[in-house]
């Protein structure tokens, strides 16, 4: 298995977050989060299912509102943006979602000119065309630009999702699980797709899983959410293999043991 | 998404269940006028997705074609049929024209279409967009700058407003020629002659409240299958639920409406 060799980021955060809480009825989701991505880097964010990992990514694309708590993605108050600022903001993010969820009415290519066309004005065919072959050829799916996304397997969907956001080049990803449901082989495939994004496009980003071996080979920095809280921050080693603490060791134990 | 506020911890004695029915039911009127008013807020803001209403257009009136055309058809050979006998008792067949013309223009040609596109249309609306929410399309658009709403729920009601009325229109026409065939093949009854008589016994207002009709059929269409789908809950099984909702909804409208509009409509010819 690769190990992420570190990025030497400068402390500058692109996404702060202070506690954030948020509840659904009686069930107390995120329970005071504070979180800081910085500029370049990826962060893991780990966790099992139902602790709202993917809560979390949601409200910092505000399609979430939170309860209490802050969230400033590159310098704006995501609760207090208005319609068309959160709109012109979340430009500026990726987001990778864990089905993909491409347009099953569209084509690969009209996936890809959908973002593109609907917010970047004065574009000539030609450029929207050069835009869409070069997205793919980012993601090494060039073949599959006149398919539909019911004709991709599991990871080629994966790919032409992450092509979709990267086509409106943002500063920051979000990618939902990114190898749930895939095979080992493909699952390492979307991994180094995902550092190839980062050294290629300069993007921070996180990524929420609960893969080990993903969060391993992308991770600059882990976040474990445990009860609510991120409560283990720091590399790979730190959080797992130099931690006494049980639940960070039992999740170590079920991903790479049993 | 906000959380729902807690009951106080004090307050419990449970409700009465017809309490509680009642006020699921007007949450989820509150919810309707809301989308509603929602989608008349959109609608006059640009931009107006001129290409999808397009598209939308397509799907909802050509696609529906074959379907009308065949009923339209088979409506006006079987009414003709099933009139004749009991006209013949009283030596009117001659009225056959003004039978069918009063049957189909007044009642039946938006009632069945509204019928037949709550089965073909609302389903399919309900079907699509349940499955787009579960599989996170809705969102991916939000994320990328799209209204979604705008996108999906504007355009679809729009078409369905429009293409119904025309769709009517076209059961009408299927519906004549029908019953001259059937007409033909029993009365020596020339086809000018078939068709002077048809329009002789309609106005202007059974025409005019013919398209208002199939106008609001339309809308109810459009908007139920737009709202079940729309705020279909997570899960395959949603999308079944959102499409089953939207045709048993729509088809219970549709009725309710069609008996309101008949009592204005008579109202205004009385008058």
């Amino acid at each position: 298995m690769n190990t992420k060799k570190t990025v030497n980021h400068p402390k500058e955060s692109v996404i702060v977050i202070r506690d954030l809480r948020i509840s659904f009825g009686d069930l107390h989701v995120l329970r005071g989060v504070d979180l800081d991505l910085y500029q370049g880097e990826n962060l893991v964010v780990l966790g099992r299912s139902g602790t709202g990992k993917s809560v979390l990514i949601k409200i910092i694309a505000g399609l979430l509102e939170p309860d209490e708590g802050t969230v400033n993605v590159l310098g704006e108050d995501v609760s207090k943006l208005k319609k068309r600022e959160l709109d012109a903001l979340r430009l500026k993010l990726g987001f990778s979602f864990q089905n993909s969820a491409l347009y099953d009415s569209m084509t690969v290519r009209e996936n890809l000119e959908f973002p593109l066309i609907r917010n970047v004005r004065n574009l000539s065919r030609s450029d929207i065309d050069k835009a869409v072959e070069q997205a793919l050829e980012d993601v090494g799916l060039s073949q599959t630009i006149n398919q539909m996304p019911s004709q991709l397997s599991g990871g080629q969907r994966k790919r032409i999702g992450i092509a979709r956001t990267l086509i409106l080049k943002p500063e920051i990803m979000l990618y939902d699980e990114p190898t749930a449901g895939l095979d080992p082989i493909t699952s390492n495939e979307i991994n180094n797709l995902i550092n190839e994004v980062q050294e290629r496009h300069n993007t921070s980003s996180i990524i929420i899983t609960h893969d080990l071996t993903c969060a391993k080979t992308v991770g600059d920095r882990i976040a474990m959410l445990l009860d609510g809280r991120f409560e283990r921050q720091g590399t790979f080693e730190e959080v797992f293999e130099d931690s006494n603490d049980e639940r960070a060791k039992q999740f170590y134990e079920y991903n790479f043991v049993n | 998404m906000q959380a729902s506020t807690t009951p106080s911890k004090t307050d419990t004695t449970p409700k009465p269940v017809v309490s509680r029915r009642l006020d699921r039911m007007f949450l989820a009127l509150s919810d309707v006028a809301s989308f509603v008013g929602q989608f008349f807020k959109e609608v006059f803001v640009p931009p107006y997705e001129g290409k999808e209403i397009v598209r939308q257009c397509y799907e909802v009136g050509v696609r529906s074609l074959p379907l009308i055309s065949l009923t339209g058809f088979i409506t006006g050979i079987v009414f003709t049929n099933q009139s004749r006998p009991s006209l013949a008792t009283f030596g009117a067949t001659s009225w056959l024209p003004s039978l069918i013309s009063i049957a189909l223009v007044r009642a039946l040609a938006p009632l069945v279409t509204a019928l037949i596109a709550s089965g073909r249309v609302g389903s399919n609306i309900g079907a699509e967009l349940g499955s787009m929410r579960v599989t996170e399309q809705i969102e991916a658009m939000e994320v990328s700058g799209t209204n979604p709403f705008k996108f999906l729920v504007v355009t679809r009601v729009i078409a369905t407003t429009f293409m119904i009325p025309v769709l009517a229109m076209f059961f009408v026409f299927l519906g004549v020629l029908g019953s001259y065939v059937n007409v033909a093949q029993n009365e020596e009854t020339s086809f000018m002659s078939f068709i002077e008589t048809f329009f002789s016994s309609i106005s202007f207002l059974d025409i005019n409240s013919t398209v208002v009709k199939a106008l609001i059929f339309g809308f109810t269409i459009g908007i139920v299958g737009c709202y079940k789908g729309y705020n279909s809950s997570k899960g395959t099984e949603g999308v079944g639920k959102a499409a089953n909702a939207s045709v048993v909804t729509s088809m219970f409208l549709v009725f309710i409406e069609e008996l309101l509009l008949l009592q204005i409509i008579n109202a205004i010819r009385a008058s």
